[in-house]
């Protein structure tokens, strides 16, 4: 009941936001909403009790999004210029894919039954004996780490890969930059 | 008497948000982005505690560690216009 009531807040809190987000015409400022938007929507996950998801968005969303978003303003500018068509066309097509989602969703399982395939597997099992087997008080925690955790470890690989790779690219920009002034 | 804190939290969120979409300056918004990354760890802790489950509160250490990053490189940017400067210096231009 309070669980409902504290996401209802905080959803109408990120309307609010994506609203302004829009409507703002500073890009500064809509990287620094973006950037509250993605803090409230990890509250929003955690009330879900997706605790996991609501870290990665965190740390993704209010932290590396935020700076690299601001790296790009500096390749910009910082005020987003009128648009020179009307809106009618994005809108339009806005709205029927959103029609279009809303429509896919009335085939899903309602929100919480139980007798989903998802929960019928292996959910099972791994609610009954992850504590015991692993000692992990959070189940989600305990797959991802303990039964899956082959699968967490290459992921991680990659993610690894990738930030060494851009931290490589980034140098080599920087060096050449203040060698040759403002080249691009 | 945690239903009351996570209450209490809701309405100085939306202050919060209220300030960050109206704040004149950019300086307003930040702060105002900061409380609601501060209000985002309480919010953790109580519910971590409302739902009888504290161990949230781990969580909220790095909550805390992203937001002093977010502000840190926002800052950064507005002073030097540049997020790889190496500080320390006044800007040249």
């Amino acid at each position: 009941m309070i669980e409902a009531l504290i996401n209802m807040v905080l959803l109408t809190l990120l309307a609010a936001i994506m609203i302004g987000v829009v409507r703002l015409r500073n890009l500064f400022a809509v990287v620094i909403l973006s950037s509250a938007y993605s803090f409230i929507i990890a509250t929003v996950l955690i009330v879900l009790d997706a605790v996991d998801v609501a870290m990665t968005e965190a740390a993704v969303g209010a932290g590396i999004s935020t700076v690299l978003m601001l790296a790009v303003l500096f390749l910009t500018k910082t005020e987003e210029q009128k648009p020179k068509h009307s809106p009618a066309l994005p809108l339009f097509v806005a709205t029927v894919t959103g029609i279009a989602l809303i429509y896919g969703t009335l085939d899903l399982p309602a929100f919480g039954v139980p007798d989903q395939p998802i929960h019928t597997h292996v959910g099972a099992y791994y609610l009954e004996k992850s504590v015991e087997e692993t000692g992990i008080p959070n189940v989600v925690s305990s797959v991802l780490a303990s039964y899956r955790g082959f699968d967490t470890l290459g992921e991680t690989t990659v993610v690894f890969t990738a930030g060494i790779g851009v931290l490589l690219l980034l140098r080599r920009n920087r060096r050449r930059n203040g060698k040759n002034g403002e080249t691009s | 008497m945690f239903a009351t804190a996570a209450f209490a939290i809701l309405v100085a969120l939306g202050l919060a948000v209220a300030r960050a979409l109206l704040g004149p300056t950019v300086f307003d918004r930040m702060l105002a982005v900061n409380s609601i990354g501060n209000f985002a760890i309480l919010m953790l802790a109580v519910f971590g505690f409302l739902t009888g489950r504290p161990e949230f509160l781990d969580i909220g250490i790095l909550y805390a560690l992203l937001n002093v990053i977010g502000t840190i490189a926002v800052l950064k940017f507005f002073r030097f216009g540049d997020l790889a400067h190496s500080g320390g210096e006044e800007p040249s231009s």
